[in-house]
């Protein structure tokens, strides 16, 4: 197991090597630079500017800086945000993306997971039309749609909730863009696991279950449950990154402090800085996160094992 | 889905947390409409920042309720006859809120710094009349040598190059205000850092959560502390215009400095009419004309085509209805200095425009038959599309073929400031309160002129004369004889003079409608 994490690991360095690379160089081919603005900069002050972020030297130069750099943990100093470094920036407001996207993870499973499991079971009734129909919904309106609505409705019609903000993480300013945020995934799993568990009910091992006497009860929890739920699982890796990472609309609409927005801002300002940082960290947090849905397979495929050979 | 007792709950937790922020007597909650990229007085590029820095920072000279300039940390100053030596006495009991005293070596410690090319300051330029000045910020000569000096503790002299009219408008900046030469010379990094920065206004940093919220705390040390109401401000990045406006709606703001969004415009006028504040801005909306030769807007007879075919009380009341002022000129009305002047087309009727701008465009070789192909950019925005369509259908007639192309900003103003297109729309917001932050673009070396190619030997000897001139007067008829000449050549196409728009609670007094969108707290009050 543990030569296989490692093994894992080292083959994630050329990976990110990579991406690192690409990135550095597709961001520098956009036209435009981060000082390029509604205001024009007269040649003195724009020529000063270049040289304090060191703009005028050869790009390979730079790139030679920036990887020197960010082996020594250092992903500079923001463009834009020049009070913080962008390690900062991104230590700050990771932990609120964290908290947002584990919440809206959580409910979506515990949604999701018996609104699948439910529906297959009552295949093609009234109730199974009506929760994939309501899940067809969250999956056809986009989030951008439905929280400024929900914002409307329960922050200023209602008065119930906050309409913004983050207030530290007080539990009232959660609600919302948590649910927002968790809609389509409740959708997506909902409709992942019913299909899942219809094929798995039709599976021999489950016939063979149900003739040994089995209560219907005995052979969805301790049978049929568990391997309908690896296609969610395996879909639980990449959704758990891009939820934390890329709850862009969530965080501009309810203006929480997560890193999402660091994504869209620092590509629009041409913050080269800024949008490298948050690529090596989505990129390592991708790598993760597979690495940690393949290991939770082993514990509910029983034939996967990661042993050491 | 949701449990309807868990919603309750939590709607009753956050009803709590509400009352409690409340109980906070006097906190002002502002959108600050963006995060702001630093608190460095000297280093800040935009208004989002210098609303904050302007209350921690104050200048020597400083704005009053209504944006005029009223003395700040120098209660008086005296400029000699020639206009080059400025004088200015600084208030003996002013002092930094760790209780150093405020002293003429920190206005010229500051100044130094601004003009250090590592500091690489966006504004330094505007600083470029104190002697000395540009050879600093270019490199070629060392900070020292920057024609300020401290003749006492208390009084500072400045040596202009020249007398320059607007200068006072620049001493009124973030970036000219005296800095802690105590403090930042033991932390030169890092040296804006919450309930630890020496500030000299009248609030001091207290806190600050990147993208989440700043707040401002009274400085019992500003030397007018006694006046200031305020004992909080809080300032809250929300960038999105929608859900600033339901956050205003909600009772959690105070003021939104958001733009009202414009689809939501009538709604506001209707509903919000107490809160809604909509005032002139000093900022102009045009479309640069590329005047180089390959373009087809080298020839005049065109440009001034365009510019009579255009119907600008259209786009501003029919497309936007926000109050924005037809224009047919560059400095928006609003600015300080009386310019004025006009393109020729002012009193024609519209049939009379419409005839002469075909006979203009037959003339120039095209018409229906042989249409003028022209390329227009601009920068992303539903707006900008809406004028650029209306715009191209107003053109039509004269057998003008418009091919839109919007990129997002940052392509967008790279393509203009190479001079990389024909026809390009283009926001000029002022940085100081003066026609020459207009004018000057357009005259050598300015960035338009470096965009477009405009070159008109007269027009430059005339703003270069204006700002020479100390005379209101004089120099408002020399500045609207300049203004006159650029707009003879038809040298762009002006579309409107911008407004500010603004939510502000009417338990807020002591806030004004200014033309910088200029609002000192030490004048704002809140009813509890």
């Amino acid at each position: 197991m543990l030569n296989y994490i490692a093994k894992r690991l080292a083959m994630a360095v050329p990976t990110l090597l990579i991406v690192i690379t690409v990135s550095f160089f597709l961001m520098r081919v956009a036209p435009g630079g981060p000082f390029d603005g509604e205001r024009q900069l007269p040649p003195e002050i724009e020529a000063n500017l270049m040289a304090a972020y060191h703009l005028d030297e050869p790009l390979w130069m730079q790139y030679l800086r920036y990887m020197g750099n960010l082996v020594q943990g250092d992903f500079g100093p923001s463009f834009k945000y020049k009070d913080f470094s962008v390690t900062e920036l991104i230590m700050q407001g990771f932990p609120v993306s964290l908290e947002l996207g584990a919440l809206a993870i959580a409910l979506a499973l515990l949604l999701g997971i018996p609104m699948g499991v439910m529906a297959a079971l009552r295949r093609n009734s009234a109730l199974d039309y009506s929760l994939m129909g309501v899940a067809l919904g969250g999956i056809a309106v986009p989030n951008f749609v439905i929280a400024p609505l929900m914002a409307l409705f329960f922050g200023v019609i209602l008065g119930w909730l906050p309409v913004g903000g983050w207030n530290g993480g007080a539990l009232p300013n959660l609600v919302l863009p948590v649910i927002a945020l968790a809609i389509q995934q409740i959708a997506y799993i909902a409709r992942m696991m019913r299909a899942s568990m219809i094929e798995v009910l039709g599976s021999h091992f489950i016939r063979t279950a149900r003739a040994k006497g089995l209560s219907e009860r005995e052979v969805i929890l301790r049978h049929a449950l568990r391997p309908a739920m690896l296609p969610v699982l395996s879909y639980l890796g990449p959704a758990i990154a891009g939820i934390i990472t890329g709850s862009v609309v969530i965080e501009q609409i309810f203006g929480l402090p997560g890193i999402g927005r660091y994504f869209v801002q620092g590509a629009l300002n041409r913050d080269y800085t800024l949008v490298m940082g948050t690529v090596v960290f989505y990129g390592v947090l991708i790598v993760l996160m597979n690495l940690i849905v393949d290991l939770l397979y082993s514990l509910f495929d029983p034939q996967i094992r990661y042993d050491d050979d | 889905m949701i449990n309807s007792k868990k919603l309750t709950i939590a709607a009753g937790v956050m009803a709590l947390a509400v009352q409690s922020l409340d109980l906070s007597a006097a906190t002002l909650r502002i959108d600050n409409g963006a995060e702001p990229g630093t608190l460095d007085p000297h280093q800040s590029s935009g208004t989002w920042e210098s609303r904050i820095i302007r209350e921690m920072f104050e200048t020597l000279v400083s704005h009053g309720p209504q944006g005029e300039l009223v003395p700040g940390l120098a209660e008086r100053w005296e400029i000699s006859d020639d206009g080059t030596t400025l004088t200015f006495h600084l208030r003996e009991e002013a002092q930094w809120s760790d209780g150093e005293p405020i002293t003429a070596e920190d206005a010229v410690f500051s100044l130094r710094r601004l003009l250090q090319p590592a500091m690489a300051a966006y504004n330094a330029n505007l600083y470029y009349p104190i002697e000395g000045a540009r050879a600093i910020n270019s490199g070629e000569a060392q900070a020292e040598t920057l024609g300020v000096e401290a003749l006492d503790d208390h009084t500072l002299r400045i040596h202009l190059v020249r007398p320059t009219a607007w200068f006072m408008q620049a001493l009124a900046m973030n970036e000219a205000a005296p800095l802690p030469e105590h403090y930042l010379s033991e932390h030169p990094d890092n040296w804006i850092a919450p309930g630890r920065t020496p500030v000299s206004g009248p609030f001091s940093l207290s806190e600050w959560v990147p993208q989440d919220h700043i707040t401002l705390s009274r400085n019992p040390a500003y030397f007018a502390a006694d006046s200031v109401a305020l004992d909080e401000a809080v300032f809250y990045p929300i960038e999105d215009a929608n859900s600033a406006l339901n956050r205003y709606r909600a009772g959690s703001l105070d003021i939104s400095y958001s733009s009202v969004p414009s689809q939501r415009f009538d709604w506001v006028q209707e509903n919000l009419p107490e809160a809604l504040r909509v005032s002139p801005f000093v900022a102009e909306y045009f479309y640069m004309f590329n005047l180089r030769e390959e373009s087809p807007f080298s020839d005049v007879r065109v440009r001034e085509a365009l510019n009579l075919a255009t119907r600008r009380e259209v786009i501003t009341e029919q497309l936007l209805g926000m109050g924005q002022i037809p224009s047919s000129w560059l400095v928006p009305r609003v600015t300080e200095g009386g310019t004025r002047g006009q393109m020729a087309f002012a009193d024609m009727s519209m049939d009379a425009r419409m005839a002469r701008a075909r006979e203009l465009m037959q003339a120039a070789g095209y018409g229906p038959g042989n249409p003028l192909q022209v390329e227009l950019r601009y920068n992303t925005l539903e707006d900008h599309k809406r004028i650029a369509v209306a715009l191209a259908a107003m053109w039509k007639p004269l057998g003008v073929d418009i091919t839109l192309n919007n990129s997002e900003a940052a392509t967008h103003y790279a393509a203009v400031n190479e001079g990389n297109f024909e026809l390009a729309r283009y926001g000029m917001v002022a940085t100081i309160n003066d026609p020459y932050d207009f004018l000057g673009s357009y005259a050598t070396d300015g960035s338009a002129a470096r965009s477009t190619g405009y070159h008109n030997a007269a027009y430059d000897e005339l703003v270069t004369q204006s700002s020479r001139i100390l005379d209101d007067e004089e120099r408002a008829r020399v500045l609207t004889q300049a203004q006159q000449t650029l707009l003879d050549d038809y040298a762009l196409l002006p579309l409107y003079d911008y407004v500010n728009t603004a939510l502000v609670s009417p338990r807020v007094s002591g806030w004004h409608p200014t033309p910088m969108n200029v609002h000192p707290l030490r004048y704002v009050s809140i009813e509890e």
